[in-house]
This record gives structure tokens, C-alpha cells and sequence, in this order.
């Protein structure tokens, strides 16, 4: 199986396989990039509307096309139709959100299960409608690569490209609009416009996926990578290049697992391996990532815990707490029988005087923007300059003998 | 007529409109709450907790694959959760990370493993099998009153209808609470209202249903059935009370006229086949609720005018 995962990854598996590989990532690249704007405007459910509107048009253009005497599985045609009775939905979504007192996930649900019942009375009807030709069109459903033909490949392939031109060329409006749609109208951006072209990428990705994800599972294309992206940065762009290299890297590594070995379906095994690249980025991310929280979390623990046990040595008071006895035993501060050492009673000392300048300082910018920084955790040479040190050691008046 | 639709027909649609019901009745207020997606995020995340089910007891017994549906119902609330408290992600976007993936790893699960001998595809899952709950042991409308033909009722339909039952009185015990914490929870909580406990019980009830109906109709009706009747009912009045009797009432036709014209839709037109009757009843659903859009006496805002 490995070696024919590496053929696969190195497009070596066979014509197929590199054709639905490369199709896959630029898919993947596309659903990425678009589902961040998607993402961004806090509409990202819109697309499970979308995806499932596609239903009927594909069995209605099945039907239209046996009924005019051609091929009912040609994919360029079953697109063509699942892409109109798509937008029908989506208008259908902002027409019920705009003009009835229905809120968009209430439309959003119903269009979805509607459109995509009906999809499935067309779909029941069509397997009695051509006995000798079975439709095959479940395959829709969950995306299915197997004998994939190569003008099949070559609309997925020029299909992706050219979503992932559109989002290049709209960066910047969809960006802005992603951002701040009150700035961006206000800069002279037509944000309905930007809005509708979103969707219009959405859509497109939406049919492109058709064959390899599914409709079903397109939707997770176009989710999952930029939620995993956010973890990484804060910067829109960041995100948006984030998304695309996610959902390309998905693509890609899902083709090629899926044709290593039998009964792995293309579309899920992309999902899911996204998925996987979503979990690692939740746990491992800088800052965003929950390790990343994690130790945040135990740093500020042993900071607290240090301080809390060094006002104790200066005091005098016996130290219960087992952390703060391991912190001040680590840092060398406190001897193995609880006894501070010379280091401990200077630092202590240290941390008695911070502790009644950091009072002076809430009482002389109580509510200043340093408040947040007045955590009295912070030393406290790091928020306040050497003068501001000075001003409020006058204050404090001459020094006294502690620790004794 | 008599003895073929008793036999055919009785036991599909009572079963699709007792799903129904237990589904649009917590639906009425999913929507007020704007959790509506909740339905269909619950029937994405039942596929894997009910192949699971499968694999562990090797079986398609309904009582594990309840269990290991609800299960998975669970594991996605707390995902969900854990997603939108540790990412600061929006719900909508948390939510659609979930239920996608453990989709996609029940579609995986099911293709790896040998289900080739029993009822159990994805296809079955999504349109469910409605009409194949026939009452085989029913001669004619006197069997309703034949006790030996009575037990040999689809299993379904006495589950589905002690969901219903359920649903129904848990509705009617917690109206009050219900009620006020959905329209306005900090006043809830200000009469001590607990109404964290009113949400996930909402939830809950909602994931039961789902997982009940989900079971004998499949996941296109549940999903239609959480939001088309309420929805609809909604636009019709601006009294709770109203608006539940409203998508009981649409529930209901919707069910027995999908049926109907699933079954014989096909034949006035000249066709042999029937069509499936999941996929119609969410047709019909749709159908009403677009009525209701175009024509409901409160379909607007309030604020805006209720005219043309």
C-alpha cells in the first residue's frame, strides 16, 4: 500500500490517478480560498445550502439530456444543471431571509432539506425511467473517481484553475469586504456585489467538486481549511493562503491515499484528512493552538505561585501550598527544608519592594491604558521607564530592613 | 382499497407523521432560538455512531444503534463546544467543521467494512425506507382490533410513536420555561429559570427525535421536518400556542400528502413506479412553506407592513 501511495503522491499511479491528484489540489486550493471569504463573513452554513440545491439540477439535466436522445451522464452537462438549480437555492436563501421574518439558518435549513428531497424523488425516478442505462448518478452523492473519464479530468482541472484565477484577480475586494463591510462601503466598494461574487465562487467550487468530493462532503471543502488556517494568524491574507494551502494539501494527499488501496472513496478520505489537518492545527498552533494556550496558562501559574510564595518568605509565613514550594525549590530561592537562600531573600525582597510600587502605580493610573499590563505580575521594569522607577520610588519613602 | 391500504399504506404514514410531529415540535422552537441547523448537523453525525454501533455488535438491532447514535450526537455537541470556546470560532463554522468530518467517517467506516450482507448504506441512511415498513400480518381495517396482528407491527412504529409521546409531553411539562427562556433568557434567568439546563435539554430532546426518525425515515425528513413546518407556522401567527398547533398541522399533511403523492403521484401520470416518499413528504414540506412565505398573514417583520 505504501509504495503505491508514494507512486500515487508522485503522480506515477497510473493517468487517472495523477488526473484526479492534480484535480483534487487545485480543487482543494480553490474551496480554501473561497470558503475563507465565505468563512469571514460568518456565512459559512450558506454553502450547505448550495451544495445540496445541486441535486435536482443534476437529475433534471439527466433527464433533459436522455429525453433530447444524448448521453444523460455527461458531467458537463450535469453540472451545467446543478449549478442553475444551485443559484436557484441560494436566491431562494437571501430572497426567505430578506423578505420574510425567517432568519438565514431557518432558510438555509429549508432550502437545503426541500431542494435536496426533491433531489432524491428525481433521483428514484430516473432509476425507473432508464432501465438499461443506469444512471450511476449516486455517485454524485459522495464523489466517486473510479473510472473517471479524462475529458471528465480535463473540465475538474480547467474548472479549478480558473476558480483559483477569480480568487486571485477579487483578493483585494473580497478581502476588505471580509474584513469591514461598513469600510469597505465606504470606500467605494460595491459590498452586494462582492457578496454575490463570494457565492458565485462558492458555487462554482461547489459544482467543480461535484465528481470528487461530492455534494455532500463539499461543504467540509469549503469550511474546514479556513477554520484550521484562523489557528495559525490573525492577518485576513494570512488566512486566505493559509486555507488554500490546507485544502490543496488535502486534496492532493486524499487523491493519492484514496487511490493506494480499495474501498477508500475519494471524497471522504480528502475530508478526512483535512480534518486531520484541522486537529493538528487546534492542538499545535502558536498562540491559537490549545498547547500553545496550555502553556500560557502553566506560565502565568508559576509566575503567580513565585510571587505569591515570595511575599510569603518576606513576611515570614510558613508555605503550604506544594506548587509553590516546587517553583521556589526549582528557582533555587528556598532550600530543601523551606528555608529561604541568600538569592531567595534578595529576590524577595525585590518582589516586596515591586509589590508596593506596582500599588502606587494602580493608584496613579487607575484608569490609564497601562491597566492591563497592571497585573502586578509583569516586572515591573518592563512597563514603566527608569524615570517613572524613580518618581514612584520617591514615594515610597527610605528603605527598611525586611526578612529578618 | 381497505385491506391493500392497511396492509401497503397505514404503517408508512402513521410512522411519517408521528416523525414528523416529534420532530417539528422541538423545531418550533430550534427556530425561535436560531439553532434550525441543529436538525441537520444531528442526522449528519448519526451515520457514524450508528455504523460503529454495527461494527461492535455485528448487528442492525435498533436498541445499539440507537445508542451509538445518540452517542455520536454527543461526542458532536461537545466537539462543537470545545471547537468554538478553544478557537473562538463562530458556531455556524464550528459546527460545519464537525458534522462534516464525522460524515465523512462514517461514509469511510461503512465502505472498509463488510455490510454487504445487511441493510446498511449511505443511500439507505439519507432516504431511509418508509416504504418498506408494511404491515404484512394486516388483512383489513378489522386487523387494528386483532391482537395477533397487531404485534406484528413494524417495530418502528411503536418506538417512533413513544418518541413522539415523549416529545410531546416534555413539551407540554416545560412550556413555561420553555417559552419565556426562548424569547427572553436574561428575564428567565432573573425568575431563576434555569435555562442552561432548558437548552441542552432542548437539544437533547431534539437529538432523540432525530435519532428516533432518523431510524424509520431517514435523515432528508428529519432535517425538513425541524425546519419547513415551524418555519411555515411562524409566518402564520404571532402566538407560540398557534404556531404549534400550526406545524403540527403542516407536519401532518405534509407526511400523508408526500406520501400519497409518492405512491400514486406517478400512476396519474402515467408511470409505474413509485417515487421515494421521503423525498416527497420534504417536497411537500417545502411546497407549504413556500406558501407560507408568499401568503402567511406574518410573514413580515414586525415593523414592516404585512401587505404587498
Amino acid at each position: 500500500m505504501w509504495t503505491t501511495f508514494l507512486d500515487a503522491l508522485l503522480l506515477q499511479a497510473g493517468y487517472n490517478a495523477a488526473l484526479v491528484a492534480i484535480g483534487a489540489a487545485l480543487l482543494g486550493i480553490a474551496a480554501g480560498t473561497s470558503g475563507t471569504f465565505l468563512f469571514l463573513r460568518k456565512r459559512a452554513l450558506v454553502s450547505d445550502a448550495i451544495a445540496h440545491a445541486t441535486l435536482p439540477g443534476i437529475g433534471l439535466a439527466f433527464i433533459l439530456m436522455v429525453a433530447l436522445g444524448g448521453d444523460g451522464r455527461d458531467l458537463g452537462g450535469l453540472m451545467l444543471g446543478s449549478a442553475v438549480t444551485a443559484a436557484a437555492g441560494l436566491l431562494l436563501v437571501e430572497w426567505t431571509a430578506r423578505e420574510t421574518r425567517l432568519s438565514e439558518d431557518a432558510a438555509i435549513g429549508a432550502v437545503l432539506s426541500v431542494f435536496f428531497g426533491f433531489g432524491i424523488v428525481l433521483l428514484t425516478f430516473i432509476q425507473t425511467m432508464s432501465s438499461g442505462r443506469q444512471a450511476g448518478l449516486d455517485g454524485l452523492l459522495l464523489g466517486s473517481t473510479a473510472g473517471m473519464l479524462f475529458q471528465d479530468g480535463i473540465i475538474i482541472a480547467i474548472g479549478g484553475v480558473l476558480s483559483v484565477v477569480a480568487v486571485y484577480v477579487l483578493r483585494r475586494p473580497m478581502t476588505l469586504v471580509a474584513f469591514d463591510d461598513e469600510f469597505a462601503e465606504a470606500s467605494g466598494v460595491n459590498v452586494r456585489h462582492v457578496d454575490l461574487a463570494i457565492m458565485g465562487l462558492v458555487l462554482g467550487v461547489t459544482v467543480i467538486g461535484l465528481k470528487i468530493v461530492g455534494l455532500i462532503l463539499i461543504v467540509a471543502m469549503l469550511i474546514i481549511p479556513a477554520v484550521a488556517a484562523r489557528f495559525w494568524t490573525e492577518r485576513t491574507e494570512h488566512v486566505v493562503l493559509g486555507a488554500g494551502l490546507i485544502g490543496g494539501a488535502s486534496g492532493y494527499i486524499g487523491a493519492a491515499l484514496s487511490a493506494s488501496a480499495p474501498a477508500l472513496p475519494t471524497g471522504p478520505i480528502i475530508v478526512l484528512v483535512c480534518a486531520l489537518l484541522f486537529g493538528l492545527s487546534l492542538l499545535f498552533a502558536p498562540i491559537r493552538g490549545v498547547l500553545a494556550s496550555v502553556l500560557r496558562h502553566r506560565r502565568f501559574q508559576v509566575r503567580v505561585h513565585r510571587r505569591q510564595g515570595l511575599l510569603a518568605l518576606v513576611h515570614g509565613e510558613a508555605i503550604h501550598d506544594r506548587m509553590t514550594l516546587a517553583v521556589l525549590r526549582r528557582d533555587g530561592l528556598i532550600r530543601a527544608d523551606g528555608v529561604a537562600t541568600d538569592d531567595g531573600r534578595a529576590q524577595a525582597a525585590k518582589a516586596l519592594l515591586d509589590e508596593r510600587r506596582w500599588e502606587i502605580v494602580r493608584q496613579l493610573h487607575f484608569a490609564d491604558g497601562i491597566k492591563a499590563s497592571l497585573d502586578g505580575l509583569t516586572p515591573i521594569e518592563e512597563v514603566l521607564t527608569r524615570d517613572e522607577l524613580a518618581e514612584i520610588d520617591k514615594r515610597l519613602g527610605p528603605p527598611v530592613v525586611v526578612g529578618e | 382499497m381497505g385491506s391493500e391500504f392497511v396492509q401497503l399504506s397505514l404503517t408508512p404514514i402513521l410512522i411519517g407523521v408521528l416523525a414528523s410531529i416529534a420532530c417539528a415540535l422541538p423545531g418550533n422552537f430550534l427556530i425561535l432560538r436560531r439553532q434550525a441547523l441543529i436538525g441537520d448537523a444531528i442526522s449528519h453525525v448519526v451515520l457514524p455512531g450508528i455504523v460503529v454501533a454495527f461494527l461492535i455488535t455485528g448487528t442492525v438491532a435498533s436498541v445499539p444503534m440507537m445508542l451509538g447514535a445518540a452517542g455520536a450526537a454527543i461526542i458532536a455537541v461537545i466537539l462543537i463546544e470545545a471547537i468554538k470556546r478553544l478557537g473562538r470560532i463562530e458556531p455556524g463554522a464550528a459546527m460545519g467543521v464537525v458534522f462534516t468530518s464525522m460524515f465523512a467517517g462514517g461514509v469511510l467506516l461503512l465502505e472498509q467494512s463488510d455490510t454487504s450482507n445487511v441493510h446498511l448504506d449511505v443511500e439507505h441512511a439519507l432516504m431511509g425506507n418508509l416504504e418498506s415498513l408494511i404491515w404484512f400480518a394486516a388483512e383489513d381495517w378489522s386487523s387494528l382490533v386483532d391482537p395477533a396482528a397487531l404485534a406484528a407491527l413494524p417495530a418502528e412504529l411503536p418506538r417512533i410513536a413513544v418518541v413522539c409521546a415523549l416529545v410531546a409531553v416534555l413539551t407540554y411539562l416545560f412550556w413555561r420555561p420553555l417559552k419565556i427562556s426562548t424569547f427572553d433568557e436574561g428575564f428567565a434567568r432573573s425568575m431563576g429559570i434555569p435555562t442552561t439546563f432548558i437548552s441542552i435539554g432542548l437539544v437533547i430532546a431534539a437529538a432523540v427525535a432525530a435519532v428516533a426518525a432518523f431510524d424509520a425515515v431517514g435523515s432528508i425528513i428529519v432535517i425538513a421536518m425541524f425546519i419547513c413546518p415551524p418555519a411555515a407556522a411562524r409566518l402564520m401567527t404571532n402566538q407560540l400556542e398557534v404556531q404549534l398547533v400550526w406545524s403540527v398541522v403542516f407536519a401532518v399533511l405534509s407526511a400523508v400528502l408526500g406520501y400519497v403523492f409518492a405512491g400514486y403521484g406517478p400512476l396519474w401520470f402515467g408511470g409505474e413506479n413509485a417515487v421515494s416518499a421521503a423525498g416527497m413528504i420534504a417536497t411537500v414540506s417545502g411546497i407549504i412553506l413556500g406558501l407560507a412565505c408568499l401568503f402567511g398573514p406574518q410573514r413580515k417583520r414586525i415593523g414592516e407592513a404585512a401587505g404587498l
